[in-house]
C-alpha cells in the first residue's frame, strides 16, 4: 500500500472523520489518498484557521483534533494554532508535509524544519525518516495527545515517504511507550490526608480549572462540591466544569474574575486545586497570593505540581478518578456540619456587596456587557460559544453563565487573537446538532477573517456575534487605565464594512446599533440559514472590570466606578 | 485507622518542602538514541531557565538508548521541578538524581602547558601527584590527562596554571552507582 494511503487508513483507525488543511506541493500524496479516504476534509483558508478548527473541534467534543498543511509556510502557519493547544492542553495532532529526504537541510524550496520550530510547544513530535514509520507513528501521536495531560503532537512526513510503498497491517495491540506512561489514579494515601484537612478546613475553595473540562469530571467535581458546601471558583478554562447557576458557584477568578472569587481565595485557609495549574493571571502578585492558605494540588501532570505556587498536599492523578475518591473518603469522616456557615455569611456578604456590575447603557447605546447578556438569552444559555482574545472574551466569561462543560471555546494560556472564528468551525463540524456561536471582537476578527470563505463554501453555519467598539479593547484599556490614555495604534477606523463583508464572502450579514433591537436581531440571524455575521455597535469605551491591576494582589481588584446618582 | 495516614490533619503542621537542595546534583538520564533528543533536552533548559553545567552524552551498552550526563547547581534550581519537566519528554525514558553518597563521578580533562625544558620535571611531578598521565610532548608545550572528580581536576587546574595554561578540555562528568544495583 502506499504510505499516503496507510496514512489515511490509521486515522480512520483512531476515529478520525473530519480533517481541516491545505495541500501544497509537499503533501500532494496525502491529498490524492484523501480523495478515496472516505474522510471529510474542510478546506481552510490559512492554515492558522486550519490549526485553530482543529482545536475547536477538540475541544468541543473530546476528541482529538487534526490538521493538515503543507511544507515550509503551509507548516509555519500552524505553528500559532500548535503553541495555542500546547498552552491550553488540547488534543491536537498536526500532519505537515515536508520536502523530499534528499532535499533536507539544503534550504530546498518550501522548507522549514518545522519540527525545531514547533519543539518549545508541542506534547511530543515525530520526523518520518522511513515509510514504514508513518502508520505507527500515527498511532503513538494519537496516545500521546488525548492521554495524560493533552496537547498537540506533530508529524512531519517528507513527500518522498509518503508516496512509498509499505506493507500495511492495521494495528491490533494498544500504543506502549518506554518513556510514556500517564498517570491515572491518585494515591490513596495523599487522597485520605487530603479528605481530612479538608475536613478540618474553615474557610476551604475548590479553585478548578481546564483540567476538569478535559478530563469529562464535571459530575465528579459536583459530587465533591456538594459533599459539604465547598464553594467552588474556576479560572477561564475551567468554565462550565461546574455550572455558574449552582448554588456553591463564586463566578471565575483570576484578573478579570468577580471579587468574591478573588477575595475568597485571598482569604481561603485550604485551596484544593483541581487541573488548574496557578497561572499569573490567577495569582495576581505571587509572593501576595492567597497568604493564609494550605493547597491541596490534584493534577494529572506532576510538573504543575508546585511550578508556582508550592503544594501541601499533591496528589498526582486524573481528577476524573481522584475527585470521586476524595468525596469517598470525605463522606466516611465526621465533620461539623455547622463549620463552614461562618465561611458561607462571609462569602454571600461580598456576593451581595460586590457583584458584577456595569453602568446600564442610555438612549439604546449597547453596553458590552448588556450584549453578551442578550446572548445569553437568545440562546438559551445554551450554545457552544468561542470567543477571540480581549474585552469580548473577559465579557462572556463574566456574563454568559456556562453551565456545561465544553460550551466555552477560547484561546486562555496563549492569548490568541483571531482564534474564535476558526475554532467556531471546528466545534460546529465536531457537534452539527448544538447551536455554535462566536462572539468576535473586531481586532481579532478581522485576524482571521478569510474564514468566512470557509463556512459559505463547506456550508457550516456558525453565527458570528462581532462586539464592534472600533477598538482592540484590551490594550486601549490598558492604555488608558495604566499609560495615560495615551492611545497607540489601537483604533480599527472605520474598515472593514462588516456587514459588506460578510456578504462579499457570501454570508449573512446584520448590524445593530440599537440595544432595543438587540435580542430580536440576534434571534433572527440564529434562525437564519447558513453563516451569518451580526455587526454589533457597542460603547466604544467601555472598561472590563473587576479587575486585579497588573503586578497587584488579589486583595487590591478594582471594581467599575459608578456613576454619581 | 490503616497505617501511614494520621487520625487527623491540622492544617497548621501541613508544609511545602523546600524547593532548593543547595548541592550540586548529577542527573543520570537515559533517552531513545533518536534524532532530536538532545534538541529536544537542550531545548526544555534553555526554555524554562535551567543552566546546565556540565554536559556528557554517550551510548550505552543498548544501542536504542543513549545517556545524558549533566550537572547542575541545585542552590539554583529546584531539581524535583528540573527532572517533572524532562520527565515529559517522550524521548527520555528513566532519570537518575545520582546520590553523592552512593555514587562514583568521574571526569576527563586534558591540559596543554607550556613547558620548557627546565621546568618538565616540576610539570611531571605535578602530574604524579594527581595520578596524571602525561599523553603528549612537543618542543614547548607538554599535555597531560587527568580523570577524577570535578574538584580534583579543577585542583589540578589551580596547580598547573602559573607554568602556562594553554588549553584546557573537559569531557563533563559521568556518574555511576555504587554496589551491587
Amino acid at each position: 500500500m502506499r504510505a499516503a494511503d496507510a496514512l489515511m487508513e490509521s486515522l480512520k483507525a483512531e476515529g478520525v472523520k473530519d480533517i481541516f488543511g491545505i495541500p501544497g506541493g509537499a503533501n500532494l500524496p496525502t491529498y490524492d489518498a484523501l480523495v478515496d479516504a472516505g474522510i471529510r476534509h474542510i478546506q481552510v483558508r490559512h492554515e492558522q484557521g486550519g490549526g485553530h478548527a482543529a482545536e475547536g473541534y477538540a475541544r468541543a467534543s473530546g476528541r482529538v483534533g487534526v490538521a493538515f498543511a503543507t511544507s515550509g509556510p503551509g507548516a509555519t502557519n500552524l505553528v500559532t494554532a500548535i503553541a495555542d493547544a500546547m498552552m491550553d492542553s488540547t488534543p491536537t495532532v498536526f500532519v505537515t508535509g515536508q520536502v523530499r529526504t534528499e532535499l533536507i537541510g539544503t534550504d530546498g524550496f518550501q522548507e522549514a524544519d518545522i519540527l525545531g520550530a514547533t519543539l518549545p510547544f508541542v506534547k511530543h513530535s515525530f520526523q518520518v525518516t522511513d515509510p514504514r514509520e508513518i502508520p505507527e507513528y500515527v498511532h503513538q501521536a494519537f496516545h500521546v495527545a488525548s492521554t495524560g495531560r493533552p496537547g498537540p503532537v506533530l508529524v512531519d512526513v517528507p513527500q518522498d515517504l509518503s508516496r512509498a510503498e509499505i506493507d500495511y497491517a492495521p494495528r491490533t495491540e494498544p500504543v506502549e511507550l518506554a518513556g510514556y506512561k500517564p498517570m491515572s489514579a491518585g494515591n490513596i494515601k495523599q487522597v485520605r490526608i487530603a479528605a481530612k484537612a479538608l475536613a478540618n478546613a474553615r474557610r476551604p475553595i475548590l479553585y478548578t480549572g481546564g483540567g476538569v473540562i478535559n478530563a469529562e469530571a464535571a459530575e465528579e467535581l459536583r459530587e465533591l462540591a456538594a459533599a459539604d458546601r465547598f464553594p467552588v471558583t474556576s479560572t477561564l478554562m475551567g468554565l462550565g466544569g461546574y455550572p455558574a447557576s449552582g448554588e456553591n458557584w463564586l463566578g471565575m477568578l483570576g484578573m478579570h474574575g468577580t471579587v468574591t472569587a478573588n477575595w475568597a481565595m485571598d482569604n481561603a485557609d485550604l485551596i484544593v486545586a483541581i487541573g488548574a495549574r496557578f497561572d499569573d493571571r490567577i495569582t495576581g502578585k505571587l509572593s501576595e497570593f492567597a497568604p493564609h492558605a494550605k493547597v491541596i494540588h490534584i493534577d494529572v501532570d506532576p510538573a504543575e505540581i508546585s511550578k508556582n505556587v508550592g503544594a501541601h498536599i499533591p496528589i498526582v492523578g486524573d481528577v476524573k478518578l481522584v475527585l470521586p475518591e476524595l468525596s469517598r473518603e470525605y463522606r466516611a469522616l465526621q465533620t461539623d456540619p455547622t463549620r463552614l456557615d461562618a465561611w458561607w455569611k462571609q462569602l454571600r456578604g461580598w456576593q451581595g456587596d460586590h457583584p458584577l456590575y456595569y453602568e446600564p447603557g442610555k438612549n439604546g447605546e449597547i453596553k458590552p456587557q448588556f450584549m453578551v447578556e442578550a446572548l445569553h438569552r437568545a440562546t438559551q444559555g445554551d450554545a457552544i460559544v468561542t470567543s477571540d482574545v480581549g474585552q469580548h472574551q473577559m465579557w462572556a466569561a463574566q456574563y454568559y453563565g456556562f453551565d456545561k462543560p465544553r460550551r466555552w471555546i477560547n484561546s486562555g494560556g496563549l492569548g490568541t487573537m483571531g482564534f474564535g472564528l476558526p475554532s467556531a468551525i471546528g466545534a460546529k463540524v465536531a457537534r452539527p446538532d448544538q447551536q455554535v456561536v462566536c462572539l468576535a471582537g473586531d481586532g481579532s476578527l478581522i485576524m482571521n477573517c478569510q474564514e468566512l470563505a470557509t463556512c459559505v463554501t463547506e456550508q457550516i453555519p456558525v453565527k458570528v456575534f462581532l462586539m464592534n467598539n472600533g477598538y482592540m479593547g484590551m490594550v486601549r484599556q490598558w492604555q488608558e487605565l495604566f499609560w495615560d490614555r495615551r492611545y497607540s495604534a489601537v483604533e480599527m477606523g472605520p474598515s472593514p464594512d462588516w456587514v459588506k463583508l460578510a456578504e462579499a464572502f457570501g454570508a449573512t450579514g446584520m448590524r445593530c446599533e440599537d440595544a432595543a433591537d438587540l435580542e430580536e436581531t440576534m434571534v433572527s440571524a440564529l434562525e437564519t440559514d447558513g453563516p451569518v455575521l451580526v455587526d454589533v455597535r457597542v460603547a466604544q469605551e467601555e472598561n472590563c472590570y473587576p479587575m486585579i491591576p497588573p503586578g497587584e494582589a488579589a486583595r487590591d481588584m478594582v471594581e467599575a466606578p459608578k456613576a454619581v446618582r | 485507622m490503616e497505617a501511614g495516614t494520621p487520625d487527623l490533619v491540622k492544617l497548621e503542621d501541613l508544609h511545602v518542602p523546600g524547593q532548593l537542595t543547595g548541592r550540586k546534583h548529577i542527573l543520570s538520564i537515559l533517552v531513545e538514541n533518536k534524532p532530536g533528543v538532545l534538541a529536544r533536552i537542550a531545548g526544555l533548559f534553555s526554555r524554562r531557565g535551567f543552566n546546565i553545567d556540565t554536559l556528557a552524552v554517550g551510548p550505552t551498552d543498548d544501542p536504542s538508548i543513549s545517556r545524558i550526563t549533566l550537572t547542575l547547581d541545585g542552590a539554583v534550581h529546584p531539581i524535583d521541578q528540573v527532572t517533572k519537566q524532562l520527565h515529559k519528554l517522550v524521548n527520555v525514558l528513566k532519570i537518575r538524581d545520582m546520590e553523592p553518597e552512593e555514587t562514583v563521578a568521574r571526569e576527563m580533562a586534558m591540559f596543554k602547558v607550556s613547558a620548557a625544558v627546565e621546568n618538565r620535571a616540576e610539570i611531571i611531578q605535578f602530574a604524579e601527584i594527581f595520578r596524571a598521565k602525561v599523553i603528549d610532548v612537543a618542543r614547548r608545550t607538554m599535555t597531560i590527562e587527568v580523570t577524577g572528580s570535578a574538584d580534583k581536576i579543577e585542583a589540578f587546574e589551580r596547580m598547573i596554571r602559573p607554568h602556562g595554561l594553554i588549553e584546557m578540555v573537559r569531557t563533563g562528568e559521568i556518574a555511576i552507582a555504587r554496589g551491587g544495583d
